[in-house]
């Protein structure tokens, strides 16, 4: 599967995610799916309900928010997206236990070497992690 | 009777369940899976017991959360 990002959404992710260290950031992606290529339009900065450098949550009722501004806009929710503030870009096996939508997308940006952030995409199938080919598009 | 399923009108049996929904509908890890109706989130102890009304809408959210 490959997933294109717009570079301005990028930049929101990785602000968010450095606003809210030490704490691990956390939202929703929405876009469009067409054939085996998934288009993020828009990213969703929401909640993480836990507040820990270590783990988050999604708060339900931004989720519902979420889910129904982009329905209204045409776009469906693609996956979500986390920070790992000290941690590479992968999914450990939390991530992977907790991956439970099989159509899902899950962005995960390392802030490990904060002058080298890094974002990767996965899906989780039957519990194996399978990175995706993620595209950056520049505007 | 119709209800609204993730924003697309489906006929269903009158009073269905949440349970029996979530089944119909083939929801995935059904056990990770909020429910809400007309935007009041339902708890899943009720899944069995709570029916449904012609013109309800309906919303699967997934659990979305995770750690490093």
């Amino acid at each position: 599967m490959t997933v294109t990002i717009k570079k301005s959404d990028y930049d929101l992710i990785l602000k968010h995610s450095k606003d809210n260290l030490p704490e691990e950031a956390c939202g929703l992606i929405a876009g469009t799916i067409s054939e085996n290529k998934k288009n993020i339009e828009k990213v969703y900065l929401l909640e993480n309900i836990d507040h820990s450098n270590e783990h988050f949550t999604i708060d339900l009722k931004e989720h519902l928010a979420a889910l129904k501004d982009a329905r209204a806009n045409g776009l469906e929710i693609l996956g979500n997206w986390h920070s790992h503030p000290e941690s590479p870009s992968r999914q450990s096996q939390e991530d992977i236990r907790l991956a439970v939508d099989s159509t899902a997308s899950y962005l995960i940006l390392s802030l490990e070497n904060a002058e080298k952030p890094v974002l990767n995409s996965f899906s989780t199938i039957q519990g194996e992690s399978i990175k995706e080919n993620l595209i950056l598009l520049e505007e | 009777m119709k209800l609204i399923i993730a924003g697309t009108e489906k006929q269903v049996e009158n009073n269905i369940t949440i349970s029996k929904l979530i089944e119909l509908e083939n929801v995935e890890t059904p056990q990770y899976v909020t429910v809400s109706v007309n935007d009041e989130f339902v708890s899943s102890e009720s899944f069995d017991t709570q029916t449904l009304n012609d013109g309800d809408r309906i919303e699967f959210l997934y659990f979305m959360g995770g750690g490093q």
